[in-house]
């Protein structure tokens, strides 16, 4: 671990790790703002949710939430948070060392009295620090946005704790799948494409599986690991799913390092 | 001990060639050039020696340490400017500069100003506002602020103009005087010939011939110009004669080998004119291309 590097690292990702924080917090506290207006109406509400297609409810990931409830109405919000998050983690994974080969710093970089181990140390600490501060607005935004907006309303603490302490696996599973994905193609030119097709491709497994009731596309997805309305009914994680997540973290962070440590960096030609 | 030893070292990229069983020494307080034309091996020899890429077979040691076990050790003393210049785009060149000297031990904030003023680099712009040539400077700058004991020069003068060309191969030969080992990699003969005390030539991967710069310009080849009124080219043809060309009465051909027997042939004939000279360093790396 070199704290040049991971100091470096952080301050070239705290204008992002803003952006994303704020925008995180704007989704919570704009959607929970309408809560009080739709609570009056709530089982207008959960009348009309009954008369849309079942597919389009599931693709939702709004199947069985019952809208009146500060939970369910959060549940909801919860799966766009978690694409934001999913999105960010994934820039960051697939970001991490490609963005020294591809504006070519890694030369730079890697001829530092340096191990490779202590780069993808640094670099994967100081991405962690960074993606804490954005889920620790999430809980902050959440917290007091339901405080500001759930009009006293009594709601399962114990149940939101536990979706929110999901957060860090989740962000855990994109930041390394990334980093491993990154590592494994020669050159990724370009981070967004690539971020945006492993967060927003999880999302439409996750989407898809609940449309066609498929229980196999539901494995290889994070979405579906950390199910939203599944935590915040039952209270509890479905763990063998959650255990899919683990494993794929751990894989792809042992697989980082295998493969970063044989890394023959290309040359700028 | 050597401060650079290289043991045929071999790198293919999958089925391309990188460089083939290279093995050479530079000695401490050399200036060790390193010529051949773009894709002959150069760089990738000197990413080997920074483990910044992994070799096929081979080994090499620096310091006396192994280069890829000793890595982190052995850059500490290592100062690398590579041939194309990329740096943190959105950065300062102070910051940059700091960054970089952040991973040395002790304090470089003095030589960092004086190697900024000396070659002229201002510290407050951006990287991405510079040119070529000024981002060329930041690498030079970069690369010594924590006075290594050896350094790899890739390509080091490409972008910079004459006057910096002169001020930056003064900057070496100080380096050099205190002590410092030089790896100097170029295409550009005449700056080897400038700088280095032996070179190194790389053709296609492999060493076609490591010498001394003198002994390689004294006692190869003679260049040999003879001026006559009839003259037949073939009466030159033999063995130790290359490049041989006729025009306007004029004989043209380098020689290797005895020069008495070329001596002897010219004296029998009637001539206008005769050169002999040392050949540049240029034409005696084209005869390696060939």
């Amino acid at each position: 671990m070199s704290t040049t590097i991971f100091k470096h690292e952080f301050r070239m990702r705290l204008r992002s790790v803003i952006i994303w924080s704020l925008a995180v917090a704007a989704i919570i506290f704009l959607y929970l703002a309408i809560y009080p207006s739709f609570s009056q109406d709530a089982e207008l509400l959960n009348e009309m949710m009954a008369n849309f297609p079942p597919e389009l409810l599931a693709a939702f990931g709004m199947t069985g939430i019952d809208m009146a409830s500060v939970l369910g109405f959060y549940g909801l919000i919860f799966l766009f948070v978690q694409i934001c998050l999913a999105v960010q983690a994934a820039n960051y994974g697939f970001g991490l060392v490609s963005m020294e080969e591809r504006e070519l710093t890694a030369d730079f970089l890697l001829s530092k009295p340096v191990s490779r181990q202590q780069i993808l140390t640094s670099k994967l600490l100081a991405v962690l620090i960074c993606l804490t501060i954005t889920n620790a607005v999430t809980w902050i935004s959440t917290f007091a946005a339901l405080a500001l907006f759930s009009q006293g309303r009594p709601y399962e603490a114990r149940h939101l704790v536990l979706l929110l302490l999901s957060i860090v696996i989740f962000q855990l599973v994109f930041l390394t799948v990334g980093v491993v994905v990154s590592l494994l193609v020669r050159r990724v030119r370009s981070v967004t494409p690539y971020a945006m097709a492993l967060a927003f491709g999880a999302y439409l497994l996750g989407a898809f599986s609940d449309m066609l009731g498929d229980v196999k596309l539901e494995l290889i997805t994070p979405f579906k690991h950390f199910d939203a309305s599944y935590i915040l009914q039952n209270g509890a994680y479905d763990l063998p799913r959650v255990m899919i997540s683990v494993v794929a973290i751990v894989a792809s962070v042992m697989g980082s390092y295998w493969l970063y440590t044989r890394r023959d960096i290309p040359s700028v030609t | 001990m050597s401060i650079i030893a290289v043991n045929n070292l071999t790198k293919y990229y999958g089925k391309s060639r990188g460089i083939v069983d290279v093995s050479f020494q530079v000695e401490e307080g050399e200036i060790f050039g390193f010529i051949g034309p773009n894709g002959a091996g150069k760089s990738t020899t000197i990413r080997l020696l920074l483990s910044l890429i992994y070799p096929s077979s081979g080994s090499a040691a620096i310091f006396g340490k192994d280069a890829i076990q000793h890595g982190p050790v052995i850059r500490q003393e290592i100062g690398y400017l590579p041939s194309e210049v990329f740096y943190y785009e959105r950065m300062k060149v102070i910051d940059l500069l700091k960054y970089s000297a952040s991973f040395f031990p002790g304090d470089h904030t003095a030589r960092m100003h004086e190697l900024a003023e000396y070659m002229e680099l201002d510290l407050g712009r951006r990287i991405d506002d510079l040119s070529y040539g000024n981002k060329k400077k930041v690498g030079i700058v970069q690369g010594l602020l924590h006075r290594p004991k050896l350094l790899f020069l890739d390509e080091p003068t490409s972008g910079l103009d004459p006057l910096m060309q002169r001020k930056f191969f003064q900057l070496i030969r100080e380096e050099n005087q205190r002590g410092v080992t030089v790896f100097f990699s170029s295409h550009i003969l005449g700056e080897v010939q400038r700088l280095c005390n032996r070179v190194g030539i790389i053709k296609e991967g492999r060493i076609v011939e490591i010498s001394d710069i003198r002994t390689l310009q004294q006692n190869n080849y003679k260049k040999i110009r003879v001026a006559a009124g009839e003259l037949n080219p073939a009466y030159f043809a033999a063995a130790g004669v290359t490049d041989l060309e006729h025009a306007n009465g004029v004989v043209r051909f380098f020689f290797k080998g005895d020069i008495n027997t070329v001596v002897q042939q010219i004296s029998s004939l009637n001539v206008t004119d005769v050169t002999i000279e040392e050949p540049t360093l240029e034409e005696i790396f084209m005869h390696y291309y060939e």
